[in-house]
C-alpha cells in the first residue's frame, strides 16, 4: 500500500497556544481515514495545513507524493477540500456553482460534469435554484459535489455531517463510501464516534496536539481490556474507547466558532 | 500573463458579474446618495453658492458633476469591499485557494466587476445630470480623457476597497473605509472654489487628490485646456493604485483567511 498522505512530526501553534505538537499520520491510497478529536483538538488546523492553506511551524507533510510547503501547486492539483463550513456561492444556482469549479479546474465540458454531479447527489430538481434557497443538507451535498469535480485523488472532508439531520447524514455517508469505492483517498474529521465507526477503514485520535491512538476499529477496541463486571457479550464501543483514551470530560476542551 | 490567470479570472469574473446582475438594486442604491447630493446642491444650496469671478458661464450642475462622479465611485467601491468580505468569511475564497487557481484571480475578478458596476452607476448619474441641464462642449477625445480618469480612479479606489474587504471583521467595517473617500470631495474644489476656504483648509484642499482630479475632469468637460491638472490627477491615481495593489496582494497572500 502506498501512502497518499504522510505526516511526520507536524507542529503548529497560534501565539503561545501549541495546537499541533508533533503529529504523525499515514493514510493509504483508496482508504477512508477518520480523524477523531474534541472541539479545539486541532483537526481543522491539520486539514488546512494539508490543503496548503496554512503553513506548519515544524515537521513535514506530503500529499500524493508532493510536499505541502515546497510543492503547494502540485498538492492543489491532487486534492479537494470540503471545509467545516459549507463554502458555496449563495447567489449562484447549484448548477452554476459546479460549472464554476469545473471551469476553474479548466476541465472539458463543465456543463456535462455539473449535470452528472447534480444527478449523483439528488440535486437535479434544485439545480437551477439559487443556493440561498437550499436546506442545510442540500448545501452540504452541493459542497461535497463541488469537491468531486475533476475527480481529485485525495479528498479532505472537515466534519462533513455536523449540523445535518440523520437522513442527510446517511446520504453523505453513502457519498463518501462511493468515493472510496472508486479509489479516492478520504481523510475526514469528525466529532461523531459513530461516523468513524460507520465509515472509516482506520481511525486516528487527535488529542493534546498528538495522535494518541491509531488503528482499525478492532485494533482500537482491543486497547480496552474488557471489563469483567459487565455482561459477557459486552464489547466496548468506540465511544468508550475514545473517552478512556482522552479522559472524561476533557477540561481543556475549547470552544471556538469561526 | 499566463493563460491560467486569464482563464481563472474570466471564470470568476462571470461569477461576480452574476452577483451584480442578480442584485441590480445594489447598483441603484449606490447612485441614490450621489444623485440626492446633486439635487440638493443644485436646487437647494446652488443659489447661495458663489463660484467667484469668471463663473456664471454654465450652470452649477456643470460645476458640480465631476465631484459627484467621484462620490459615486467612492460609494460604489464600498460594495466591492462588502462582497469580498462576504467571500472571505463565507469560506469560498478558502475553497479557491485550495484549488489550482491563480493566486490573485479572485481579487482581479472583484476589481473588474467593480469597473463594470461603477460604469453603470456613473452613466446613471450623468443621465440625471443631463436631465437637470448639464451640458458639455467636450469633444470625443476629451470625453475619452474623462472616462480614462474615472476608470483609473475607480481602479485605484477598488484596490483600496480590496484591502478593506480583506482586513474587515464585520460587514459594516468593510464598507466604512469609503466614508472618508465620500467626505474628501467636500474639502476640495468639488462644491466650491478652494479660494473661498480659510487658509489652512484651502491649502489642504489644493493638495489633495480630489481637487486635482475634479479640476482635470471639469477642464475636459468645459472643452478648455487641461494644463497640469491632468498630470497631477493621473499621478495621484497611479500612485494610489500601485500602493493599494501592492498592499492588497501581499495581504491576500499572507492572510490564511
Ligand atoms: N487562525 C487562528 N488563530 C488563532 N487560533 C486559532 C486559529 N485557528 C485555530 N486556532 C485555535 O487552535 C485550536 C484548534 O483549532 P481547530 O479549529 O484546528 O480545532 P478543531 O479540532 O477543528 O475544532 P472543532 O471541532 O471545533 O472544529 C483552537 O483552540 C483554536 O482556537
Ligand atoms: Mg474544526
Amino acid at each position: 500500500m502506498t501512502a497518499m498522505i504522510s505526516v511526520e512530526g507536524l507542529e503548529r501553534s497560534f501565539g503561545d497556544h501549541d495546537v499541533l505538537r508533533g503529529v504523525d499520520l499515514r493514510v493509504d491510497r483508496g482508504s477512508i481515514h477518520a480523524l477523531l478529536g474534541s472541539n479545539g483538538a486541532g483537526k481543522t488546523t491539520l486539514v488546512r495545513i494539508l490543503a496548503t492553506l496554512l503553513p506548519a511551524d515544524g515537521g513535514s507533510a506530503t500529499v500524493a507524493g508532493h510536499d505541502v510547503a515546497a510543492a503547494a501547486d502540485d498538492v492543489r492539483r491532487s486534492i479537494s477540500l470540503t471545509g467545516q463550513y459549507a463554502a458555496v456561492d449563495e447567489v449562484l444556482t447549484g448548477r452554476e456553482n459546479l460549472v464554476l469549479v469545473a471551469r476553474l479546474r479548466r476541465l472539458p465540458d463543465p456543463r456535462g460534469l455539473a449535470a452528472a454531479l447534480l444527478a449523483r447527489f439528488s440535486l437535479t430538481d434544485a439545480g437551477d435554484r439559487a443556493v440561498s434557497t437550499y436546506s442545510g443538507g442540500m448545501r452540504r451535498r452541493l459542497d461535497i459535489a463541488m469537491s468531486l469535480v475533476g475527480d481529485p485523488p485525495v479528498i479532505f472532508l472537515d466534519e462533513p455531517t455536523t449540523g445535518l439531520d440523520p437522513q442527510a447524514r446517511i446520504e453523505v455517508w453513502d457519498a463518501v463510501r462511493e468515493l472510496a469505492a472508486r479509489g479516492t483517498t478520504v481523510l475526514l474529521t469528525t466529532q461523531y464516534l459513530e461516523e468513524a465507526e460507520q465509515l472509516a477503514d482506520r481511525i486516528a485520535v487527535l488529542h493534546r496536539g498528538r495522535i494518541i491512538a491509531e488503528g482499525t476499529l478492532g485494533e482500537l477496541k482491543a486497547l480496552m481490556p474488557p471489563t469483567e463486571v459487565r455482561m459477557v457479550e459486552h464489547q466496548p464501543s468506540l465511544e468508550e474507547v475514545f473517552l478512556a483514551l482522552v479522559g472524561t470530560p476533557t477540561p481543556d476542551t475549547e470552544e471556538k466558532d469561526s | 500573463m499566463s493563460t491560467l490567470f486569464v482563464d481563472n479570472t474570466t471564470a470568476l469574473l462571470g461569477r461576480s458579474l452574476r452577483h451584480v446582475t442578480r442584485s441590480v438594486d445594489t447598483v441603484i442604491t449606490t447612485t441614490i446618495m450621489p444623485i440626492a447630493m446633486l439635487l440638493l446642491f443644485v436646487y437647494v444650496f446652488g443659489g447661495a453658492i458663489d463660484l467667484g469671478s469668471g463663473a456664471g458661464v454654465g450652470s452649477y450642475v456643470d460645476y458640480l458633476l465631476p465631484g459627484i462622479l467621484l462620490i459615486t465611485i467612492g460609494s460604489g467601491v464600498a460594495y466591492t469591499a462588502f462582497r469580498l468580505f462576504l467571500d472571505v468569511k463565507g469560506g469560498i475564497v478558502e475553497r479557491f485557494r485550495s484549488m489550482p487557481v491563480a493566486r490573485t484571480a479572485v481579487l482581479w475578478a472583484h476589481v473588474l466587476t467593480s469597473l463594470v458596476a461603477n460604469a453603470i452607476s456613473l452613466a446613471m448619474v450623468v443621465a440625471v445630470a443631463l436631465l437637470m441641464g448639464f451640458r458639455s462642449s467636450a469633444g470625443p477625445l476629451a470625453w475619452l480623457g474623462v472616462v480614462g480618469i474615472l476608470a483609473m480612479f475607480t481602479l485605484a479606489l477598488t484596490w483600496v476597497a480590496v484591502i478593506a474587504g480583506l482586513l474587515a471583521s464585520t460587514p459594516d467595517g468593510a464598507s466604512a473605509f469609503s466614508y472618508p473617500i465620500i467626505f474628501l470631495p467636500f474639502v476640495s474644489s468639488a462644491f466650491v472654489p478652494t479660494d473661498s476656504m480659510p487658509g489652512p483648509v484651502a491649502s489642504f484642499a489644493e493638495h489633495q487628490p480630489v481637487t486635482a482630479i475634479v479640476d482635470a475632469i471639469r477642464a475636459l468637460l468645459e472643452g478648455g485646456t487641461v494644463g497640469g491638472d491632468l498630470g497631477v490627477a493621473l499621478a495621484w491615481c497611479v500612485g494610489i493604485l500601485v500602493v493599494a495593489y501592492a498592499v492588497a496582494t501581499r495581504l491576500f497572500r499572507r492572510t490564511a483567511a
